[in-house]
Parts: structure tokens; sequence; C-alpha cells
């Protein structure tokens, strides 16, 4: 199968998965107990001012019905209105995604930098001392949860040396125009300094806490691949060459050990932005998971649809990205 | 500009150190208030949709819109944008005499026609205001000089009060049907003390001092919001310093915090109380188990074990601010009463009486461990009660419903104080936030709400609270405190409300 068709078959799969995403959210919301409009009823309210409510916002009509003038709407583009935030659902999520993207792709570069140097460690000084305090280390950090290290780093870096902002994605006070929602890319574009030190300052510790267990699964992984490797022939030939051990693992080894943790980062990246949602809501980041949990609660069901869909789109997207370059790199997939 | 990695690291370097440096410690001067707000805010019109009727984020309207008739931090009532008002001696129709002088934060005059526009817009039921059935018992609004006068086909006594209430809020006219309602949400404009000089949707607001504003200029000129909706998130930002002010943090921390060198701390009681409703469905039917489950209640010692103490015991919807309070409705903390009821309904510890009490976790300060409590107290006099957690979302939809269980943990808020806005509608069977339908409860309530005499109207309320408190038709626990941490160099004014506002904070 060429990469085309491959490619073309993975787009009609994500459509069909895309398509099972929102009939089973647009069900499961409505089946679960909570019903919105009982949240906004004035305490006077008769049952006709229930009523107008509710076909205010539809809810007067059969589920299949509603999906069905929503499913028209979203073929449109139009994702609905928000109930609690009264504004469109496409632009407040669209306005969101740049931000949780942000995060999630400055916690992978983390995570990958972190893992990637504990797994080289780890190999380069395997048997000793050392590559034992990588696999205690790795251990320690797999087994706390992201929001724990998210608590941790908070107590360590916002209070007792208070040098990284506890909350929030920006100073308020900093006055700069964005042109896109992407602030920390076009600030490096741009070349404003100031303002990435600033934007850093604040996405250093959720992006650290969400990076933390990623990097001890990398970690993990690539040194296990890098050890398997090294006992391959084409290795032990580059060793009797006179190679040093530092070039045998970078230059030899790591080549083809990488090939396993690049599809595992892959799936993990579509977990690491789930995880966005907890850890921006404890540093108070702006991005789409903070903005999730408030559509949960105040049971904001077309902005928990469009949400959703926008989180399923992404992992559907990562993982054919991931799946794509797995065949670029790997050439028995490449030429299957 | 020729980039080198030298040069590169160097302003990085230096801009990493301008941004550290930049964090706030509580040790400096204050010039920038920041506070760190515990709920976000979702949208700017303080009239219409589930905002305008969610109390936790009406500190920030009142920032920066005026409610028609303000209330002072001890509830009273003040003078606003309505300097005076009153009802036709028929008690058909009201009058209003709006400020003078008072403007826009676009420069605009504020005048009755504000006034009359703002109310007959929330009155339209097509403007989705939740307070309609309020606002629509107006009509024929006219301004006229200073003056709004209006017909009131149907007297409604805590009309007046609802002005200082959800929805309350003068809207600007001319700004408004200029750039409608997307363009307000986007660029609000009030004439309360804080101008929006920028807003951030989940992340801040930051407000610029009104210095023409009619009550006096805010003494802090740059005021920043940040919501931090985490707890511990909360703590950290004011402990670190990178905020001034913090509320609703628990209380174990509250006592920590203002006990350290740079913070303080104020607790006051708020118009927000917790209590179980009681369903009169199943054994709540059974007047003896509903009053021992209201006697077997040590309220008191659960304010000191779980609340550190924060919290004020009550035994009717009112608290002691309210107008209709009556200090002499008690139910004690009796547990052989208890006993000896559920005896005379043939229950016993060893043959107890069973329900279902529902309860939030999470939501109000220990809210869970209350009800846990609650039930262990109940074990000991012989009723065997289940707990099942439900969300806020699910306990609104019971309420609406009349399918909460036989008990249901939750609060109440009122801050106008009038009895109508707490007991009316908890317990009047026909409100969709009561669940109690007794007739003789209902009958009672019926011709309070448009009782003309004040005076008859408090009295009569005050007879309903004592005989609900009799038959132990619901159970008020407590009134909560509410704590606010901030730094030495502020004084803060908490209101009554539970707002917090930031014109009513001053350096210290």
């Amino acid at each position: 199968m060429t990469l085309l068709r491959k490619f073309l078959l993975r787009l009609i799969t994500t459509a069909v998965t895309l398509f099972g995403v929102a009939v089973i959210v647009f069900i499961v919301i409505r089946v679960v107990p909570g019903n919105p409009i009982a949240m906004m009823l004035p305490p006077g309210a008769t049952d006709a001012d229930i009523a107008r409510l509710q076909a205010q916002y539809g809810f007067d009509k059969s589920i299949f019905e509603q999906f069905l003038i929503w499913l028209g709407g979203v073929m449109q583009g139009d994702f609905g209105q928000s109930i609690s935030l009264r504004q469109p659902v496409s632009s407040l999520v669209l306005g969101r995604l740049p931000a949780t993207l942000e995060l999630s792709v400055v916690a992978l570069m983390i995570a990958v930098v972190m893992g990637g140097a504990l797994a080289l460690l780890g190999t380069l000084y395997r048997g000793t001392r050392t590559e034992g305090a990588v696999d205690i280390s790795a251990g320690m950090a797999l087994s706390i949860p992201d929001f724990l290290w998210g608590l941790v780093l908070i107590l360590l870096f916002g209070v007792l040396w208070p040098v990284f902002h506890i909350s929030g994605r920006i100073s308020p006070a900093l006055n700069t125009d964005f042109a896109t929602n992407f602030y920390l890319f076009e600030a490096i574009l741009r070349l404003k300094f100031d303002v990435v030190a600033d934007l850093i300052a604040h996405m250093f510790m959720p992006a650290l806490a969400l990076a933390i267990p990623l990097a001890a699964i990398i970690a993990q992984l690539l040194k296990q691949s890098l050890k398997e490797t090294m006992h391959l022939d084409y290795v032990t030939l580059a060793r009797t060459k006179g190679y040093n051990e530092n070039h045998i693992i970078t230059r030899e080894a790591l080549p083809n050990a990488i090939l396993p943790t690049l599809t595992l980062v892959g799936v993990q990246f579509t977990f690491l932005i789930g995880g966005t949602v907890i850890i921006e809501r404890l540093f108070s980041y702006e991005g789409l998971g903070n903005m999730a949990i408030d559509a949960v609660i105040n049971r904001d069901l077309p902005l928990i649809q469009g949400i959703v869909i926008l989180f399923a789109l992404l992992f559907t997207l990562v993982n054919l990205v991931v799946d794509m370059l797995y065949a670029v790199l790997n050439p028995r997939l490449r030429h299957a | 500009m020729k980039l080198s990695r030298r040069s590169l690291l160097k302003t990085s370097a230096a801009a990493t150190s301008l941004a550290l440096a930049g964090l706030p410690s509580f040790a400096q001067a204050i010039d920038e208030l920041v506070i760190a707000y515990n709920v976000n805010l979702p949208s700017w019109d303080p009239t219409v949709g589930l905002s305008g009727v969610n109390p936790t984020i009406q500190g920030f309207y009142q920032s920066v819109f005026d409610l028609y008739i303000p209330q002072n931090p001890d509830l009273s009532f003040g003078s606003g944008i309505i300097t005076d008002y009153g009802w036709s001696d028929d008690n058909k129709s009201i009058w209003m005499d709006v400020r003078e002088g008072v403007t826009w934060h676009n420069g605009d005059p504020l005048t009755a026609e504000d006034v009359a526009w703002s109310l007959a817009r929330v009155g339209n039921p097509e403007t989705g205001s939740p307070i309609q059935f309020i606002w629509g018992k107006i009509t024929n609004i006219k301004a006229d000089g200073n003056r709004v006068t209006a017909d009131m086909p149907e007297y409604e006594p805590t009309f007046f009060k609802w002005m200082s209430f959800l929805t309350g809020y003068v809207m600007p006219k001319k700004y408004y049907e200029e750039v409608g309602a997307d363009g307000f949400e986007a660029a609000p404009i009030g004439s309360g003390p804080y101008m929006v000089e920028k807003f951030e949707r989940n992340a801040f607001v930051r407000l610029k001092a009104n210095e023409n504003y009619w009550g006096g200029a805010p003494e802090f000129k740059t005021v920043t919001i940040k919501f931090v909706t985490d707890a511990a998130s909360r703590v950290a930002e004011v402990e670190s310093g990178n905020s001034h002010v913090t509320l609703e943090i628990p209380y174990e921390e509250f006592d920590r915090l203002k006990a350290k060198d740079g913070l303080a701390g104020v607790a006051e009681p708020v118009s927000d109380i917790a209590m179980i409703f009681i369903n009169d469905i199943e054994v709540m039917t059974d007047p003896n188990v509903r009053k021992a489950a209201a006697h077997a209640i040590d309220k008191q010692l659960i304010i000191d074990r779980l609340l550190s103490g924060y919290g004020v015991p009550i035994d009717t919807m009112q608290t002691p601010d309210y107008l209709a309070y009556d200090d002499s409705i008690k139910v004690p903390y009796d547990p052989e009463l208890a006993k000896q009821l559920l005896a005379d309904s043939g229950y016993s510890p060893e043959n107890p009486v069973k329900f279902k009490i529902q309860t939030t976790k999470g939501f109000k300060p220990k809210d869970y461990e209350m009800v846990q409590a609650i039930v262990g107290l109940w074990r000991r006099v012989g009723i065997e009660a289940e707990i099942e957690v439900y969300e806020i979302a699910k306990h609104f939809e019971l309420r609406a419903a009349d399918q909460l269980a036989p008990a249901a943990f939750y609060n109440w808020g009122n801050s106008v104080g009038d009895p109508t806005t707490s007991t009316g509608f908890a317990m009047f069977g026909p409100s969709p936030h009561s669940v109690w339908d007794g007739k003789e409860t209902f009958e009672a309530i019926l011709p309070l709400w448009g009782e003309a005499d004040e005076a008859k109207r408090i009295a009569g309320w005050k007879e309903v609270d004592r005989r609900v408190a009799e038959n132990a038709e619901v159970i008020p626990l407590m009134q909560y405190v509410q704590p606010i941490v901030h730094a030495a160099g502020v004084k803060v004014t908490p209101h009554r409300s539970g707002a917090l506002l930031p014109h009513l904070m001053t350096r210290s």
C-alpha cells in the first residue's frame, strides 16, 4: 500500500471516528444528570417560563432532532452558542486552542529533552549506580500524577522560591497586542524577548508538571531500546572500529532505537493534551482544559460538545501524523 | 537587527531577570492591587443569562456597574443611581428619582432615560433576564426630568429590594444600542467605580479607577483580578506575594496565613447559609422524624470541629442581618428529645428510621464532611441516613422537578435579606426552588406575597418561620463566614453579601 493510499484511508477512518465521538458525546451529556435549564431558573419561574427557556435552547425537541440540528450547524461550521458564555462555541474553542497547543508542545519538548537525557545517561553508565539512579528517578516521576507534580512545583517555585508565576498565561500589566492567540510562538518570531520571558515564567511550571511523567516513560523505553540495540552486530562492529561509547550510543544506536520511542511519544502526546485539563485548572491557565471544566460545571452542553470534538480531532490528527512519520522514517513500512 | 548567540543569551537573561523581578511581593508598597478571585467571569452583561443570577460574580459587576440602589457593607440600603423612590398612595404605581451629574465610563451622561430603558429591557421576556418575573411587573415606564415612573398593576413589595439584587444594574442605553450585545460583551461600560481596561476570559480582568465616580474615586487606581479557581493555587498566590488579596480558602489555611508576617485576615459572616432541604416524601411525612432529625444536630459542634469555629448557627432561614430575623425561634440540640420523638413513631437506635440524604462534595467548605458528621449524630438517636453525593447541576435539576431525596444538603444566598427571597422561594410549594408541598405552609405564605403593610408582612413571615421551625420543614444549619486573606498593606472592608469589592479596599 502506498503512503498516499494509507493516508487517505486514515483520513476516512478519522472522519468516521469523529462522527462516532460526536454521537456518543451528544447522547451521553444529555443522558447524565444535570440540566442547564434548571440551573438558570429564577426563583419565581412558572411552568411556562421553564418551557420558554427549554424552547429557547432547543431542549424541547427529542435528542435525535437536537442532534440533527446540531450536526447541520456543524457541517456549516456553526457549533452553536455557549449557554454560559453567550458566545459562538467555534470562536471560543478556537480562541483557546492555541494556548493549550503551546503548553502541550512546550511540555512535550521538555519531556523529550529530559527523557532523552536520562535514557542516554542510563545507557552510557549502564550497570553502574548512575543507571540505578536513573531508573529510580524515572519510577518516581511516573508514580506521581501530573497534578501532584503541579502542587509540588507551586510550593517549590511559587512559594518557597518564588521565581515563576503561579497562575495565568501572561502578566496583565504587559501591554502587548498579539495578532494571533499563539502568544509564545508569535513573541519568538517577533523577537519580543521580554514577552517570551514573561510567557515562559507563566508556562514553565504547568509545562514541567505535564512533562515529568512523560519524560519518565520516554526515559524507560528509550533506555531499553538503546540497551537492546547495543548488543546488535553493527554496534559491535562500530565498537571494533574504535569509536568511543558516546559516538556509538548517539550516532549508531540511537537512530534505530528511537523509532519505538517516537510512536510512543505520539500516543503519549495525546494523553498529555488530555492532562492539560487538570493542570490548566490548577495553574489558572487560559486554555481549552480550563474552559472544559467550567463548561461541565455549568452543564454548557454546546460548549462541552465543541471542546470534546476538538480534543477528539486533535487526538486523531496527532495519531495520524505519528503514523505517517513512522511510515516515512521506517524503510520497512515505507516500501511495504 | 543583527542577532548573535551571545546577544540573544544576554537579552534573554535580562528579560528573564526583568520578568522575575516583576513578581510582586507583599513586602513592597502596593501600586497595583492584585486580587486572586475564586471564580471566573463568564459574561459582562449583568442582567441576562446564567451569569445574571450567579451570586459569586456580583463583585465584578458591582465594580463596573451601578446597582439601581446599592447596599452598604452591613446590607443596609444606600443611595445610589436611584436616590429616592416609593409607591403611589394606592400602590398601583412607583416613582424613582435618578441621581444627577453621573456619567458613564465613556463620558456620556447617565439619565433617567437610561434607567427607564434598563428597566423596560429586562422586563421584556425576549431579553432573557432571569428575573423578568419581577421586572415584568411594571409597565408604562416613563422618564421625565430626573424622575422615572411606572405602573405596577400587581403590587410587589420586594420590587425595590430587587433593585439591589441579581440583575438590578443600570445599563447604558445609547452605548448598548450603538454596539449591540456582542459589542457590549467585548467592550463593556458602566457607571461604577472601575472601568474595564483589559479582559482575558478565564485569566484576568484589569480595572482602571473611574476618577469621575459619583461616590468618589477608588483609592487603588489599577486593580487586576486574576481568576484562580483552585483553592491551593489561591493560597500560593497570596503566600508568595503574587496577589495581595484572596478569598474562599480553607479555614485552616486562613488561620495559618493570617498569622504570617506581612499578611492579615478578616473573616465575617456573609448572607449565605448551609441548610438541609426536607422533601415531604417517604418517612419525612412523619413530623416526629423531621423534628428528631433537626434536634439531633449539634450545629455549634460541627462549626467548631469542622470549620475551625467559622460559622454562625441558625435555626431559621433568616440570618441575624435579615429583616425577618426572630431570635426567639430556636431549634435546640436535644438528642434525648430526638430519641423520644423517634420512639413515639416506633424507631430507636436498634430499629432506626432510614432515608437518603444528598450532598455536594467540595462545592462549599467541608460540605460532605458536615453531612458525614450529621449522619453520625443522627445514628446515635436512631436515624440511619445513606449519603448520596450529587453535583450542583444535579441538585438544581432534582429541586426544580421536586425530586430531591427526603433530605438534601445545599446552601442558600439572600443578600437583600428579604424573607420572600429566603423562606418564600425555598418553602412555597409552587416555586421551582421548593420541594416542600405542605398545604399549611403554602396557605400561610400565599397572602404574604402581595401584603402592602410592611410591618404586617414581616410579622407574617416571622410566623411562617416559626411554624416551619416547629414542624422541621427545613433544617437551617449555619451562616457561612467568608475568609479573606490580604497583604498587611491593604485594608479590606468585607461586604455581607459576600461580594469582594476592590473599591472598598484602601491602603492601610
